[in-house]
């Protein structure tokens, strides 16, 4: 194994993701051409903020005229989740100079968590395991930086799309990503609780409707999973009893 | 630059500080940060709250004055559309393209 087939194996092993993400890039950019964002500043946010779901709910927000502050809080709590992917792919990194941890931490995503997650559960002590790491990362990278110039190419094309009501494709995005998500009780109270604030929510100025729908469905799932491990614990104390 | 591209530009830049900052802060400190398991717990609930926060509201009154509950609505018929190609297939493409179809079938066909 050498550095550039670590590297070229990484790269490999993230195709399907790479397939997976390339029509939310289009759409992505779709949505931007449609909306007040200039085309660079789309291309722009694919390059450095680069976590999708954050990009497309920046879009949502902009056009409801929210405010920075208001922006850079959800942007925070959408991508907390990476700080748990890097706290769990922390052990196979911590060794590397800090160049190769900010590179890294730059580049990760849900995609690449997903593929070095089943990596280093096959190979715990790959030496060169962060040239694949890296392989992973910019193959998604590149992916998304050409399917996000495609969607603004073509949004700028047809640009009649705007008056259609394009913006319905992010609805349809995120229906697709959340409704798998509600096959649990918890999880689907939590989305039914943040709908409920969201809707009343929606006239508050700066989006903290936005912010208390969150705060009510985190509370609503938390109280729920609570209650329905502390059941199980007393089902299982009551059998043990008898 | 006008002030809403400047302002625009600075948010992006403030998003790729946020972002950049929550991906790299624990591969950079190393070990010496630890979760409370309270937070992963709420941190689980983030995706689904957010999402469907950021989207109920342009289903139900998409024009901003009040509840749409009606045959008219076309985010409502694609959105329902929606829901039900992801419950029977679980399939994300798919559920999509069914939704902007019947969306964009609903606007243009139905209501036109």
């Amino acid at each position: 194994m050498t550095r550039r087939s670590s590297f070229a194996a990484g790269a490999r092993d993230t195709l399907p993701m790479v397939i997976g993400a390339a029509p939310f890039g289009v759409i992505f950019g779709t949505l931007v051409a449609a909306g007040p964002l200039a085309a660079w500043q789309g291309q722009l946010m694919s390059l450095s903020v680069y976590a999708g779901s954050s990009q497309f709910i920046a879009l949502g927000l902009v056009a409801g005229h929210a405010g920075l502050a208001v922006i850079w809080l959800t942007t925070l709590i959408v991508n907390l989740r990476h700080a748990l992917y890097a706290a769990t792919l922390l052990p196979h990194v911590a060794h590397l100079p800090a160049r190769w941890r900010w590179t890294l931490g730059f580049f990760l995503t849900d995609e690449t968590f997903a593929v070095m997650a089943g990596y280093y559960a096959r190979h715990p002590r790959a030496p060169l395991g962060h040239w694949y790491f890296l392989g992973s990362c910019l193959s998604m990278y590149a992916n998304w930086q050409v399917w996000t110039l495609v969607g603004l190419l073509f949004g700028a094309a047809f640009p009649q799309l705007q008056s259609l009501g394009l913006d319905f494709a992010m609805v349809a995005t995120f229906i697709a990503i959340v409704v798998p998500q509600l096959a649990n009780l918890p999880n689907f109270a939590a989305a039914v609780a943040a709908g409920a604030v969201a809707y009343l929510g929606q006239d508050v100025p700066y989006k903290l409707g936005l912010m208390a729908a969150v705060v009510a469905g985190v509370a609503v799932g938390m109280a729920l999973q609570r209650w329905r491990s502390g059941g199980l614990e007393a089902g299982r104390r009551g059998e043990e009893a008898a | 630059m006008t002030g809403t591209v400047l302002t625009n530009t600075i948010m992006i830049l403030g998003m790729a500080a946020v972002t950049v900052f929550v991906k790299a802060a624990l591969f950079v400190l190393g070990d010496r940060v630890v979760f409370p398991p309270l937070l992963k717990q709420a941190l689980g609930f983030v995706p689904v709250t957010v999402l469907t926060a950021i989207i109920v509201p342009m289903i139900l009154s998409p024009n901003g004055e009040g509840l749409e509950l009606t045959w008219r609505n076309p985010q409502l018929v694609g959105a329902l559309a929606a829901v039900l190609v992801c419950v029977v297939t679980g399939k994300q493409l798919l559920t999509i393209a069914v939704a902007l179809g019947v969306f964009f079938a609903w606007q243009l066909g139905v209501l036109a």
